[in-house]
């Protein structure tokens, strides 16, 4: 056993004494004294867990990566079958089925046969386990890629491309904004000028020299603020989830908060 | 002078888990302590919090819960937030979740929000879950013309046509306010995609800090307020405890009480930045002073390399 181990393990010694003189004295929960209790121990190994890989890689963080992906695995499997198959399947094929296994709201429903489709569709997906029909997953696949794509192009072209242009251009004119407001005028010129530049430095077919080239340099300027921008929400973000957890830690558990 | 060189060298050089170390202490320390600052509201939030209060009683509002325990700390205080100041002016409330885990969001806010401070009101007539359904951008491209072609049921298995609450609605277009809150996708900007934009629907938003950037090009016509990361629901309580002052007590203040930690950490990080830079600018100067060593094919970047 090296030099470092044995700290290692000197210190978590230390802190598993600490905490049992603690729950000894009462000033923190016994974890086998109620589910709950159980519950924010096991919450609280396994933050500490995820946590320790900033050290460095070990078996504790190991277990809790593997068991997170494990829960995962399985409540999306649960969640897809009461969520989706059977609302959107069973108790549309055969309602008052459905309602006399899973749930009794269903009943209500009349049964639709169109619903076959999408069962077919959804066996055919899993044909992809099969070695010799795995071909015909491609049907389900084809379906599932032109109606995305038609839907995500309709909505891009209205929401994103139609009006964020409206948006821009209403905004430079001054037009609907009622008395005139410097200050306003003044930032929705630096929109539309960063903008511009941003859309300048992704267009390729000119060369960047020139004006051109200097004006598609304010375009690096304007993505490198928005990179900055990003950068510090980011920071922000990830802070208040350590917060969250070092708040839970100090109070739920250690209730020292 | 070698000696100085030296030091910042041993700084270029700092093991990261010392950052780690210091980020760590910064949060801890600052929670221990309990340090709060005041916020002042941002445009975006107040607009935000001025629709709700402009809604008149009775208001319809549907809150998509698109987020997960992950990023919990977050949204949560944004969503009680929400739900109190909804509650406050008689608005209806109408939970659904496009994400699996977004149920036991709505679940969180029905039992640790409602049930508790507001016993009197009643499932069905002033609040309905309709829980999570699967299908993302779809779910709202059809409910935005049906909604009762999607959702038979409620998350607790009643069936629609039973909730009085829902019983004269078709589609989500007779809603007066979207109020999404999101930590990805689907999220606020699929809401505003597949139902604000088309439908005309009012819709504000509440997202993690790291969304934000991506959703202020909606603001003002597409997205009437915007509300990103904690700060953004500190600045939403601070609004909430001059109005209704019985959200004063510190029980209410999640998201003010979690901006002391933010900011003594974000101290500690700018001084990381700075720190860094300042020894890489020394370095690089150092670096360019000193002759170019054979091979060295860019004078002063060859020993960084």
């Amino acid at each position: 056993m090296n030099r470092q181990r044995v700290i290692w393990l000197a210190i978590g010694l230390i802190v598993i004494a600490v905490l049992a003189v603690r729950v000894a004295l009462g000033d923190m929960d016994n974890p086998f004294g109620s589910a709950r209790n159980f519950g924010v121990w096991l919450a609280a190994f396994l933050t500490l867990a995820i946590l320790s890989f900033l050290y460095k890689d070990n078996p504790c963080y190991r277990f809790a990566e593997h068991l997170f992906v494990g829960v995962s695995a399985a409540y999306w499997m649960v969640m897809g079958f009461w969520s989706t198959l059977v609302p959107n399947l069973f108790g549309k094929l055969a309602p008052k089925l459905a309602s006399q296994w899973f749930l009794s709201g269903l009943a209500t429903q009349r049964a639709n046969p169109v619903y076959l489709v999408p069962l077919v569709f959804g066996v055919l997906l899993l044909m992809r386990l099969s070695p010799k029909g795995g071909h015909l997953s491609r049907w389900a696949l084809a379906f599932i890629l032109g109606t995305t794509a038609g839907l995500r192009l309709i909505a891009f072209l209205t929401a994103d491309f139609m009006v964020q242009t409206q948006s821009t251009l209403v905004s430079v004119a001054g037009l609907g904004q009622g008395s005139f407001n410097f200050e306003r005028l003044f930032w929705d010129l630096v929109m539309v000028v960063a903008v511009l530049a941003a859309l300048c430095y992704f267009y390729f077919s000119k060369a960047h020299t020139g004006a051109f080239g200097r004006f598609s340099r304010l375009g690096v300027w304007v993505l490198m603020v928005t990179f900055g921008a990003g950068f510090g929400y980011t920071v922000m973000g990830r802070i208040a989830l350590l917060v969250g957890r070092i708040e839970e830690l100090l109070g739920l558990w250690l209730r020292v908060i | 002078m070698n000696r100085f060189i030296a030091t910042v060298e041993k700084l270029d050089r700092l093991d990261r888990r010392w950052v780690f170390l210091v980020v760590g202490l910064a949060v801890v320390l600052a929670t221990l302590f309990g340090l709060r600052f005041p916020e002042i509201p941002t445009p975006l939030v107040a607009a935000v919090f001025d629709k709700i209060e402009s809604l008149p009683a009775g208001s319809r509002v549907l809150l998509p819960f698109d987020y997960d325990p992950g990023t919990e700390p977050e949204l949560q205080p944004m969503a009680d937030a929400f739900v109190r100041h909804c509650i406050e002016k008689g608005h209806r409330l109408y939970f659904i979740a496009l994400w699996p885990l977004g149920q036991n969001m709505i679940e969180s806010v029905v039992n640790g929000v409602i049930s508790v401070e507001y016993p009197h009101l009643e499932y069905g007539r002033d609040y309905v879950d309709l829980g999570y359904k699967a299908g993302n951008e779809g779910v709202i491209a059809v409910i935005l013309t049906d909604l009762k072609k999607l959702f038979t049921t409620d998350a607790r298995g009643s069936a629609i046509d039973e909730i009085p609450m829902l019983a004269g609605l078709a589609n989500i277009q007779s809603f007066d306010l979207i109020l999404s809150i999101s930590a990805g996708y689907p999220g606020t900007k699929e809401w505003v995609q597949y139902a604000g934009t088309p439908g005309n629907i009012p819709v504000a938003g509440g997202c993690t800090a790291v969304q934000a950037p991506l959703l202020y090009p909606y603001h003002p016509d597409q997205l009437l307020g915007l509300m990103g990361g904690i700060k953004a629901a500190a600045e939403y309580e601070q609004l909430l405890m001059q109005k209704y002052p019985q959200f004063a007590d510190p029980s209410f203040l999640t998201a003010l009480a979690r901006m002391g930690p933010q900011t003594v950490t974000h101290l500690a990080i700018i001084f990381f930045i700075i720190l860094g830079n300042v020894t890489f600018t020394i370095l690089r100067r150092q670096r360019r002073r000193q002759p170019a060593g054979p091979g060295d094919a860019e004078p002063g970047r060859g020993a960084r390399a």
